[in-house]
């Protein structure tokens, strides 16, 4: 570039305009359909193939999360011990199969649902597809397993009860669900020393072999991938989900303020308050995510900027929605410096108290609007998180109109319609209040 | 094979671009070549105190969120021991949005009182939040400073004490952003739903008329190699005994680096390597253990830590640490165990390429180190890691005079 075509441009730029911009609320987001097929013993296979990377992702989801266990622990001490030796291997074995390849394969335990994913590069697929389903075939509970993990897990549990924020975390869903809900309980170290592998047993069979579930398989796809599915999982015992889980009602506890020491030497208190909130069917939902942004959602929310930008009080403050299929609640979750912990919690009322009695104005609402768009879009970058979408929809018993109107709501959610919704819900004195130092 | 242009502004500035269409996004990375090894020691912690700073507005744009987010976009940062990477991504029809704002705080930030008496707070909670009120939260405080005795990777990224940065000044502020944050110390990358000649005009008008600024010249004290073992004893208020124990290694450009980040697999990268398999499942010495090294640019260490199960006595569980390190050193490894750490790194490499956002920040750390490309030579570089040169590395690297060890004891 010559000299005077640089002068040209300095001439030209100024610095305190902003160029101009697309409002990314005006993009058409479409979500990638997925492909359905199923298996010969009629479970429902989801796939999106995509990618530039030779990887894939097989998720295989049973209906074996812990709202259907009898007894605290059996439901993720199942799911963990997956792993944990087949008739034919041991746990070694089993780690070896999949690490030799460079392969991970993981299983999480929520709620309603539990998981056995297997990522990799596509050309091991044939190495590991089989050792899954030994697993889901021929799991064993070893005794001494159980007891390695029963240590383990309990020495784990003793250090996390040393940290404010995991204990917190842990009564505030109690106060929210009651502690014999699903979403409430939690395990204490003699929930752990009550596992059998009876009960592991017992339950893999109600759960796993006999259970239901749906796969979800995304990346880079060989051609024959349905063949390779169907081989490994299309003749197995299982059924599929029709995705209507068992309602349990929760049991909220009355009282509703608690302040609790867990470290006297704390310099910092968690705190979290926390008020019921229906699931993703309410025709609320949609439109409480753009006021959840504002008050919460995002390092521009109303929340940081008080609580972390103005007055420096905590490195972060959030809020959020529980992302529960039955039911749900609104969070605010932050952990702050001691002698500061009750101004915070006042701030955090005052925030909900102008969102009640005033209406947002337009710039702030055009900015949540299009960072939500443009969030949204990032986040359909790649086959994994366009899945993880679809994922969540079809769970939840859902179907992509519920992405088309959230997209809705982000767009059109009016200022008085916010401001209605905060006067629905927003209220202090629906929240519980937790701070535990 | 990650493809990407290079060119060089009159400012000396480095622009690397790597175009994927397949995304809608575009993302622009901005990495300065200034981390924690770089500040004095008095004023530990100030390079991430400053990244803070760098959204408390520039000289011209009074909030660097709002327009970002009025414009879809997302962003982030974080600061290490190396360096400080300043990241965003937005949809590619706003990016010149990034180049406004990210040319504006290159030019000079605004220097705000407010900024910096907040930012102080902000990072005294975040001090707080990872370090005091967590159990073992100051563990790599004790650590560095017993493992390095000169070289500034002595202290945290967060800083030595909450002091320093209590104690910081605006003429500190100023003089930090003038040494280290211009030009000619930074790496631009553009990556995502971008076209070249589009990248290249818009870093000549934003960019472009930024003066050059002085290139700062490192010159760092070099840490000397350790004669003998190091050992410190701690007691603090935690449930469980915990061993830590590092040996130095090499620098992130050296061949054997290679062999060394291979070794850490080898004994701890996944439920069948050895130190889980063999202390945590069969011994039952410990509830869990992992074996990791820093990748820092200068020379890095190897790091051992395991928390004790209920009960041992801790010179045992250190006894059996050292003994798998003399199986390793005796017996060296199988084949077969050499080619599993190496698929391990390939498809870890794989699923790291896919988003854009780590690509660019790839491409931005690679060029720091001194050629982007270096990041499409990995793989070759972690093939030619022989089971010769691991046995060889492991009896150098776990030479008892090269060990820093720590017990952590629960004084419960």
């Amino acid at each position: 570039m010559s000299t005077t075509i640089q002068n040209k441009i300095n001439q030209t730029i100024n610095r305190k305009i902003a160029p101009p911009i697309v409002d990314a609320v005006n993009f058409n987001l479409i979500l990638k359909p997925y492909k359905q097929f199923n298996l010969d013993n009629g479970i429902p296979v989801y796939t999106i193939n995509a990618g530039a990377q030779d990887v894939i992702q097989i998720e295989l989801v049973f209906f074996a999360g812990n709202s259907y266990e009898e007894q605290k622990g059996i439901a993720a001490t199942t799911n963990f011990m997956l792993k944990n030796g087949t008739k034919n291997k041991t746990a070694l074995q089993i780690n070896e199969a999949f690490e030799y390849y460079g392969s991970y394969c993981t299983r999480a335990c929520y709620n309603e649902t539990s998981t056995l994913s297997l990522h990799t590069l596509t050309k091991q697929l044939d190495h590991l597809l089989p050792v899954m389903t030994e697993m889901l075939t021929d799991s064993i509970f070893p005794e001494q397993e159980l007891d390695i993990y029963k240590q383990n897990s309990k020495q784990r549990l003793a250090v996390n009860l040393q940290k404010a924020e995991f204990v917190a975390g842990r009564l505030i869903d109690s106060y929210l669900y009651g502690d014999t809900h699903p979403y409430g309980k939690y395990t204490n170290a003699e929930d752990i020393d009550a596992i059998t592998t009876d009960a592991l047993k017992a339950f893999y069979k109600n759960y796993y072999l006999q259970g239901r579930a749906a796969l979800f398989v995304s990346g880079n796809l060989p051609v024959d991938i349905e063949k390779k599915l169907n081989d490994a999982f299309g003749k197995l015992a299982l059924s599929a989900p029709d995705y209507k889980n068992p309602f349990i009602a929760a049991t909220p506890v009355s009282e509703t303020k608690f302040r609790i020491q867990n470290d006297a030497a704390a310099v910092q208190g968690a705190i979290r308050l926390a008020s019921p909130f229906p699931n993703r069917h309410h025709p609320d939902f949609k439109k409480v995510m753009v006021l959840n942004n504002i008050f919460g959602g995002f390092f521009g929310s109303r929340l940081m900027a008080n609580i972390r930008e103005d007055k420096g009080y905590t490195y972060g403050i959030h809020s959020y929605l529980h992302n529960h299929i039955q039911q749900s609640a609104w969070v605010v979750s932050t952990e702050a410096g001691k002698d500061v912990c009750e101004v915070t919690i006042e701030e955090v009322y005052r925030e909900m108290k102008i969102l009640r009695e005033e209406l947002v104005d337009e710039e702030e609402l055009l900015l949540v609007r299009n960072y939500m768009m443009g969030s949204i879009l990032g986040d359909l970058d790649g086959p994994f998180h366009i899945m993880a979408k679809w994922k969540n929809i079809i769970l939840n018993n859902l179907d992509e109109n519920y992405f088309y109107e959230s997209v809705k709501a982000i767009r059109e959610t009016s200022a008085e319609e916010l401001k209605a919704l905060a006067n629905e819900y927003l209220l202090p004195e629906k929240f519980y209040e937790l701070v535990v130092y | 094979m990650i493809h990407f242009d290079r060119f060089v502004l009159a400012n000396g500035l480095r622009v690397l671009v790597h175009q994927d269409v397949s995304t809608p996004m575009a993302v622009v990375n901005v990495l300065y070549d200034v981390g924690a090894r770089d500040e004095d020691p008095a004023k530990t912690g100030f390079a991430h105190f400053f990244e803070h700073l760098m959204f408390g507005g520039s000289i011209n744009i009074p909030v660097y969120d709002d327009p970002l987010q009025l414009a879809g976009g997302e962003n982030n940062a974080y600061t290490t021991n190396d360096l400080t990477n300043y990241y965003c991504q937005l949809p590619a029809e706003n990016i010149e949005t990034a180049f406004w704002l990210e040319s504006d705080r290159m030019l000079s930030l605004a220097f705000s009182k407010k900024s910096l008496e907040v930012q102080r707070k902000v990072v005294s909670e975040e001090f707080k939040e990872h370090y005091i009120n967590k159990p073992y939260g100051d563990v790599w405080h004790k650590m560095r400073e017993l493992v390095y005795t000169t070289h500034p990777y002595k202290w945290m990224t967060i800083g030595k004490e909450l002091k320093h940065i209590e104690n910081a000044t605006l003429e500190d502020v100023k003089a930090f952003f003038y040494k280290h944050y211009n030009p000619a110390n930074a790496i631009l990358v553009v990556a995502g739903n971008v076209e070249l000649q589009q990248v290249k005009n818009l870093a000549e008008k934003w960019f472009g008329p930024i003066p050059s600024g002085e290139k700062y010249n490192r010159n760092l004290p070099q840490e000397p190699v350790q004669t003998a073992p190091r050992f410190l004893e701690v007691k603090a208020n935690v449930p469980l005994d915990a061993l830590f124990k590092c040996w130095h290694i090499y620098p992130r450009t050296d061949d054997r680096y290679y062999t060394a980040d291979l070794i850490s697999d080898i004994l701890s990268g996944g439920a069948s390597s050895r130190l889980y398999q063999n202390l945590v499942k069969e011994k039952q010495l410990f509830s869990s253990i992992d074996c990791s090294h820093m990748g820092s640019t200068d020379a890095g260490i190897m790091v051992i830590e395991g928390k004790l199960v209920k009960g041992v006595n801790i010179k045992d569980a250190d006894a059996a640490v050292m003994e798998e390190l003399k199986k390793l050193q005796q017996e060296g490894i199988a084949a077969s165990e050499l080619e599993k750490v190496k698929n391990k790194t390939e498809s870890a490499m794989a699923f790291e390429d896919m988003t854009v956002m780590n690509r660019a920040a790839s491409i931005a750390m690679y060029e720091l180190l001194g050629d982007a490309d270096l990041m499409n030579k990995e793989l070759e570089k972690y093939k030619a890691v022989t089971t010769e040169k691991i046995a060889e590395q492991c009896k150098v690297i776990f030479n008892e005079n090269n060990c820093s060890t720590m017990y952590y004891l629960s004084s419960n």
